[in-house]
């Protein structure tokens, strides 16, 4: 193995930084002479405005500026956009509301943005923002999911009758119908995805600085993904040309989804820098946070399986109606409907399934991916039909699956739902699992646990995923904007040090370790002189950013490109210094080598050959340093086994997870301490939804979990330590092997989690979050 | 936050005086409740007068049967005390599980039961074990201080100098905590001393109070067991996100009874 | 405007502030001392745990002035001579950390808890001692390790 090449569990390079206090993430960023915004925020959640009046909050100390949506329009300024079109079932494309990053005359949620203040200080903005006089007409609200579509609900939208965005079904309903008519027995289930707060640890933050001279704007943003953002606000928001605008995501304290999007702070912070001729910086606090940030989740679902008397599964049949809020954010139509109905079939072989999603408004804080997005909604659904059925069947959780896996000899498998999965091996991986987690062991454990008055419970969750998104083709097929390449520069310095531009960014993943690993890998330069470089519009050539755990089954595949052209570039220069033939140049462990003799030379050496080319082939350009898109040709199809046991304390129905056990096909590990971490991070995003983490909002639209206090976060006393192991397969699309791993946990975990408790309790289902109150509930009922 | 003046005081002589002249003054201990209050906005005093730098009112002694601890004591000073371990460890238990560690070491006893949070912890010890409080004016027993949410019997500008704690035969404090906030959504104080079992309650209404109904039974029959039959009335129990009233009911039976038993 | 002194990672430091600066706002505004976060407003998430005369204390929870005359120890005075702390070096070779937000503050709060309880730490007890730090990146099971690590080298 490459010294600090793939499969080493590396050191982090940007630990250091993180460590000592030198971390960069935006609000740590200060430009001269900068002011501060507030923004005056809709304490209604659904209401007209009837008129704002701005001279009090204008005269109040250290105001630069205040600014209403008038004045953004004037300017032509937004509105904000959704990128993905869904098409509804009357052929029609999803309503789309117009979504102004100021309000215009109406204001559709609590924290929905009214006015902006520019002061001095931050302290004296908020000051202000509390002057500005809002006269609002209240209207009624709709909040709940289950019910926002229904005759005699609240309208929010004119183009959105019924509150409807969309109604998408898919697959072949007759059929499935059919199946159901002659089933030996069917399965049925409704359930609630539960809605979370996505809740990165730092909150979002703009800070825009205006050049008057190049008249371009620089825009700091917490940002996954810079070149999207550039791409946004200047295409479809009109804020500057894409050349005039600069978008930097430095550290940026985690994402998971949340940051993806663009969001009206971003938008105003960015125009008004150039309105007030001041930089202009705004932070966004936890309060704000919880009322403005895209929440994720939120569905209701009755989900059915059709089984033979051999419990193989033959059909089944979900109908969904998905929550998206006030407004359709960035990428908000993609996550109930492809990112969610095409992950239905999981590991199994079900021939025939139909799903319909009614995607509804609701006078909330819009809805956009979280963390895994529509597929941890698929495979929650999915993975507790299966228990369902195991129970209705008289099955064993494990055997139910075995019996309806797709075979090892069956890939690439199509799926009735759009999606072929390139690789798997799902039986070694639950076998794995079962043995990781000493499945044979637990009636034993179960008996002792109720000696001592405890309830003690196993589930399972196998799972598959789509993520590595995505190829552009296909997307661009579905309805997106965008492609969803990724791009890479591989640059060498003339001293032979190597700087690496990549369009990924990342915000905890650890992109500047696992991306100097793969250099090191195929160029043989020592790891310490490689310098990966991401989130900065005007560092790095293009990229679409980091989400859908793409950034190493894309991102990496374009630098592995970029570094095959050098490869095949230092092959000609090496030949002419070498004074052989380009044919007889071989390339290994950082030198190039005249085959079967002994003259060779280093990649430094032909690095620094292509900046002084003093003797050099005829013909070539000078420098070495190349740029490369890699497009995926398909999906990348991470799976598993996790296992979760739980005691449950009856007499207060607490749940302790008391083992967890996670068995993963990520293909192949470039720094297993890394993926590890990620496993473990996503496993107690996934507890979090299943045990503590519930967005609630009354029947008024008041956001009633709206800090800490009430929304409860996973802490390190609510999660055990995890056993964690692999059962890789080898993805045949990728040319590195490998699979994402960053949204596999939070998608895996909650059916484990909840299979585990209705174990525990003998009870068909209970629904997330699963509190003390709820299971208590559910024990005195089974009791 | 609003802006105010801030005061740093030695004695509480000069905290009457600077509370006197002030508008809308506000005492403040170690601001843990106080500060994030006026954060989001939600009390605007015109002068914070704060407390934390008085050392009469800082400190733990023991005189006989009685354990004295100063208004201005943390938490964390409490929770590590050998005199509060030795007398009553039970309070020393409580104190090292009110919020988390970097709170403990700037929140107060004095500050806590002022305040009177329907959640908090100390205000069912201070019941249970028969407390009183003393102030710059007088002392004040433990069933007649906390009179309602976020009410007390303290006069605007009193201040809390010390709480008396008389040291019981057996005591435990048991919580069942909000898993967002970690305050308290029914905690149970039982204490046990020559002539009764003192009950007290918070979290689970609007206000600490004593749990008679429990008192009722342990002082006949001191068993887990005995719980059982009492009824908790429901009616004035809290009701929230994360409990029922029917919920809280039950826990206070669960916690009365799990107190109990760690008195044994 | 109150003056406000303090002693700061070893520095003494002045500075005019506003009574309701809080101390986190004036070590990461007026000393551009950076490393302290801030995660919360409901003083739950630890991002700005700092040390106050030895104790750790969230910062977001304190006003300046009520630091006055105080030594403030925060995640910038922690590595000496270019050398990382037992315990950030603990916390780099776990994989303690991913964004880096919660960072400082996990440290800062990791060093007052082997102060209080040594340095042999079980698992349950590092897990109890977190609860006023939150993360969302690590799942808590390399922060839990690499406090126990750390706790173990301060004492080697």
């Amino acid at each position: 193995m490459v010294e600090n090449g793939i499969g080493a569990s590396v050191r982090r390079k940007e630990d250091n930084r993180f460590l000592i206090g030198k971390g960069n993430y935006t609000d740590d960023i200060n430009v001269a002479g900068q002011s501060y915004a507030c923004f005056v925020r809709s304490p209604h959640a659904h209401a007209t405005i009837n008129s704002i009046d701005t001279t009090a909050a204008s005269a109040s100390l250290g105001v630069i500026a205040v600014f209403t949506g008038d004045e953004l329009a004037a300017d032509g300024i937004g509105p904000l956009i959704c990128g993905v079109t869904v098409t509804s079932d009357d052929g029609e494309p999803h309503r789309a509301p117009l979504h102004p990053a100021l309000a215009q005359g109406k204001v559709n949620y609590v924290g929905d943005h009214v006015a902006v203040v520019i002061a001095e200080t931050y302290a004296q903005a908020r000051d202000a923002a509390e002057k500005v006089d809002v006269d609002y007409g209240l209207l009624a609200a709709v909040t709940d999911t289950g019910s926002a579509a229904d005759e005699g609900q609240p309208q929010i939208h004119e183009v959105a009758p019924n509150n409807m965005c969309f109604n998408w079904p898919f697959g072949d309903k007759d059929a499935v119908e059919t199946a159901f008519a002659a089933a030996h027995k069917i399965s049925r289930l409704e359930l609630v995805n539960n809605r979370m707060v996505t809740n990165p640890m730092e909150p979002r933050a703009a800070l825009g600085d205006y050049n008057e001279g190049t008249e371009e704007i620089t825009l700091y943003l917490t940002t996954q993904n810079p070149h999207v953002h550039r791409l946004v606000l200047s295409a479809f928001n009109q804020l500057a040309p894409e050349h005039k605008l600069r978008i930097v995501g430095p550290d940026v304290g985690g994402g998971f989804g949340a940051k993806i999007f663009v969001y009206a702070e971003e938008l105003v912070v960015g125009w008004a820098c150039r309105k007030v001729k001041r930089p202009v910086k705004w932070t966004s606090d936890r309060t704000e946070a919880f009322l403005s940030d895209a929440h994720g989740r939120d569905h209701v679902a009755t989900a059915e399986m059709a089984l033979d008397e051999n419990g193989k599964f033959l059909a089944m049949r979900v109908m969904t109606q998905a929550n998206l809020g006030a407004y359709l954010s960035t990428f908000s139509t993609m996550v109930p409907s492809y990112l969610y109905a095409f992950l239905l079939a999981g590991q199994y072989t079900t021939p025939l399934i139909y799903s319909e999603v009614k995607a509804v408004f609701t006078n909330t804080a819009p809805v956009d991916a979280c963390r895994g997005a529509g597929r941890p909604e698929a495979t929650y659904l999915l993975e507790r039909l299966v228990d369902v059925a195991a129970a209705d069947m008289g099955l064993d959780p494990g055997e139910i699956r075995r019996r309806n896996f797709i075979p090892l000899d069956a890939f690439p498998y199509q799926t009735p739902v759009v999606q072929c999965y390139d690789s798997g091996d799902y039986e070694t991986a639950l076998d794995k699992a079962l043995l990781l987690a000493n499945y044979a062991g637990f009636s034993a454990r179960a008996a002792e646990a109720k000696g001592r008055g405890k309830l003690r419970g196993i589930g399972l969750s196998s799972y598959v995923e789509a993520c590595g998104i995505a190829p552009s083709a296909a997307v661009g097929q579905l309805g997106a904007g965008v492609g969803l390449w990724e791009s890479a520069q591989v640059r060498f310095n003339p001293t032979g040090n190597v700087q690496v531009f990549t369009g990924t960014h990342s915000h905890g993943q650890g992109h500047e370790t696992t991306f100097a690993q793969l250099v090191t890998e195929q160029l043989g330069v020592p790891f310490e002189n490689i310098e990966v470089i991401h989130g900065d519009t005007a560092k790095t050539q293009f990229g679409m950013g980091t989400y859908g755990s793409r950034s190493l089954a894309v991102g990496g595949v374009a630098i592995a490109k970029a570094c095959e052209k050098l490869i095949a570039k230092g092959k000609k220069i090496a030949a002419h210094a070498l004074e052989a033939a380009e044919g007889d140049i071989e390339f290994g462990n950082g030198n190039f080598s005249v085959a079967g003799t002994d003259k060779a030379m280093n990649i430094a050496e032909v690095a620094f050959n292509a900046y002084v080319p003093h003797s050099y082939p005829e013909g070539l350009e000078p420098g070495f340093d190349e740029n490369a898109f890699f497009d995926p040709l398909n999906f990348s199809f991470p799976a598993g086994t996790h296992v979760c046991e739980v005691e449950v304390d009856p007499e207060t129905g607490v749940v302790e997870i008391v083992k967890y056990s996670a068995v993963d096909d990520f293909g192949k590990l470039v720094n297993p301490m890394i993926v590890e971490g990620q496993v473990h991070g996503g496993v107690v995003h996934g507890i979090g939804q299943a045990l503590l983490e519930g967005c609630r909002y009354d029947s008024e639209g008041q956001l009633i979990t709206a800090s800490y206090m009430d929304y409860a976060m996973p802490r390190a006393d609510n999660v055990p330590s995890f056993d964690v192991d692999y059962a890789p397969t080898n993805p045949p699309h990728n040319p590195l092997g490998v699979k994402g791993c960053g949204e596999a946990g939070a998608i895996a975990a909650p059916p484990a989690v909840i299979n585990a408790i209705v174990n525990a309790l003998g009870v068909k289902h209970i629904d997330m979050p699963a509190t003390p109150e709820n299971v208590w509930r559910a024990a005195q009922a089974a009791a | 936050m609003y802006e105010f003046s801030y005061h740093k005081v030695a004695s509480v002589a000069d905290a009457v005086a600077a509370m006197s002249a002030a508008d809308d003054g506000k005492y403040v201990a170690g601001g843990q409740t106080m500060l994030p209050t006026m954060k989001h906005r939600l009390a605007s005093p015109s002068d914070i007068i704060d407390l934390g730098g008085i050392a009469e009112l800082s400190g733990i002694t023991v005189a006989g049967d009685t354990l004295t601890i100063g208004a201005m004591t943390t938490h964390a000073a409490v929770a590590a005390s050998a005199e509060v371990q030795a007398m009553i460890p039970s309070l020393a238990q409580l104190a090292g599980n009110i919020g988390d560690p970097a709170v403990r070491n700037r929140g107060t006893i004095g500050g806590s039961i002022a305040n009177n949070d329907p959640a908090a912890d100390y205000p069912a010890a201070v019941i249970a074990l028969g407390a009183t409080v003393h102030t710059n004016k007088r002392e004040i027993a433990a069933d007649d201080f906390f009179t309602g949410m976020f009410e007390t019997a303290l006069a605007e500008d009193e201040i809390i100098t010390s709480i008396d704690f008389p040291k019981p035969l057996a005591a435990a404090y048991m919580k069942f905590e909000n898993p967002a906030s970690r305050y308290a959504i029914v905690g149970v104080c039982v204490a046990k001393t020559a002539s009764e079992v003192r009950v007290g309650v918070t979290g689970a209404t609007t206000c600490a109070h004593r749990g008679q109904r429990l008192e009722a039974v342990l002082n006949s029959d001191f068993s887990s067991a005995a719980c059982d039959a009492v009824e908790i009335p429901l009616e004035r129990m809290n009701s929230d996100i994360h409990a029922s009233a029917e919920y809280r009911a039950h826990l206070v039976k669960v916690m009365a009874k799990r107190a109990v038993d760690a008195c044994a | 405007m109150p003056t406000v002194t303090m002693n700061v990672n070893g520095n003494s430091v002045s500075a005019e502030v506003e009574s309701r600066t809080l101390l986190v706002q004036f070590l990461r505004e007026s000393l551009r001392l950076t490393g302290t976060h801030i995660g919360c407003d409901t003083s739950q998430c630890g991002a700005c745990v700092v040390h106050v005369d030895g104790k750790s204390i969230k910062s977001c929870t304190m006003l300046a002035v009520m630091a006055d005359g105080c030594d403030v120890a925060t995640i910038e005075g922690l590595a000496s001579e270019g050398k990382m702390h037992s315990m950030q070096q603990a916390f780099m070779d776990n994989h303690g950390l991913q964004c880096g937000f919660c960072t400082p503050g996990m440290v800062m709060s990791a060093l007052d808890i082997v102060k209080r309880n040594g340095h042999k730490l079980d698992e349950a007890t590092v897990r109890k001692e977190l609860e006023g730090n939150i993360c969302r990146c690590t799942g808590y099971h390399n922060i839990v390790k690499s406090i126990q690590a750390g706790a173990k080298a301060m004492g080697d």
